[in-house]
């Protein structure tokens, strides 16, 4: 069976782990793989790691929330509609690894606003959707980039570089949905 | 990101070569550019995912940014250590500030490594100056 053949995304990320020969150690292969209780017992973690870990966590909570607007706008049509929420459904599983890795490492994770503020009325078009959730996607991975090399944990960094690259792709396919060149430079910043 | 945007990254990059391959060098004679608001548009992607100019999302608006002194957005729920940190932004605190945030301040959540590249973080505090007088804030 092909990582492509998977059936599901756990099972994909398995035979991925399993077959692709990528080594991680420590917390952060504990957190990837499911396995808490070997995530608690590998020691204290860093305030600050927790923090950036906190972070990353409102923004995914806010994307998620952005993919609902997005959903549930009418503005967009199959297949854009799915490819939102298969998006969103990323997002979610980050913010869930998140959490549970904040939990883990002793800290307090953060929540979800009970309302979040996004220019709805300047979004009239699946485009304008399209094109609002690339931009969201750009940040994240910005942002991604500019947390990995801050954690005391490179365990975490790995983890972070992982969740950059998913969302670097999620950047790519939004222009291209909305016609634009999907990659235009070599790096990212 | 705009083919600006693309060209700013790939410049970033450049920059950081050419300060390297022109340090031990003379440069009397060179100026850097002067800042562009354009191009700072195109670097304030990079802020996308946490800030607006007009909302509060994971970080604080910028609309008012300039003059205010940090922690003071209504209704924005900051760290201790940005509460306490009583600054006024200005174009030199923040560029301060953007170099290395958690250098500045911290214990900030903009858990955020840095603009590194000078000529960046000026097109992007231009653009957050200009951006001040823009419909989005002042509607």
């Amino acid at each position: 069976m092909s990582f492509f053949d998977t059936p599901t995304l756990a099972l994909a990320r398995r035979h991925f782990l399993g077959r692709s020969g990528l080594v991680l150690s420590g917390p952060a292969v504990a957190l990837l793989t499911g396995n808490h209780t070997l995530a608690a017992a590998a020691g204290a973690a860093d305030p600050k790691d927790v923090q950036i870990l906190n972070t990353a966590l409102g923004a995914e909570l806010e994307a998620i929330a952005a993919y609902q607007v997005g959903a549930q706008s009418n503005l967009l049509q199959k297949p854009a509609l799915d490819l939102a929420l298969t998006f969103q459904g990323h997002h979610k599983e980050h913010a869930e690894l998140l959490a549970k890795t904040v939990e883990k490492l002793g800290g307090k994770p953060a929540a979800a606003k009970t309302a979040y503020d996004f220019p709805v009325a300047s979004l009239k078009s699946q485009a304008d959707v399209l094109r609002f959730a690339a931009k969201l996607e750009q940040g994240a991975v910005s942002a991604y980039l500019g947390a990995v090399p801050l954690f005391a944990n490179r365990d975490l960094s790995k983890a972070a570089a992982s969740i950059l690259g998913d969302e670097a792709m999620h950047w790519a396919v939004l222009r291209q949905a909305i016609g634009e060149a999907p990659v235009l430079s070599a790096f990212v910043a | 990101m705009t083919s600006q945007g693309h060209r700013v990254a790939r410049k970033s990059f450049a920059r950081r070569g050419a300060m390297l391959l022109l340090a031990g060098a003379a440069c009397a004679g060179t100026q850097a550019a002067p800042a562009s608001a354009v191009r700072g548009e195109a670097v304030y992607a990079r802020c996308a995912a946490c800030h607006a100019l007009a909302q509060n999302r994971v970080g604080p608006k910028h609309c008012g940014l300039f003059g205010r002194t940090s922690g003071s957005v209504p209704n924005f729920d900051y760290s201790a250590a940005m509460k306490r940190a009583h600054i006024v932004w200005n174009s030199q605190t923040l560029d301060r500030f953007l170099t290395s945030p958690l250098k500045m301040v911290p214990g900030t959540a903009m858990t955020y490594d840095g603009v590194p590249d000078a000529a960046d973080r000026a097109d992007l505090i231009a653009y957050l100056r200009e951006a001040a007088n823009s419909p989005e804030c002042r509607p």
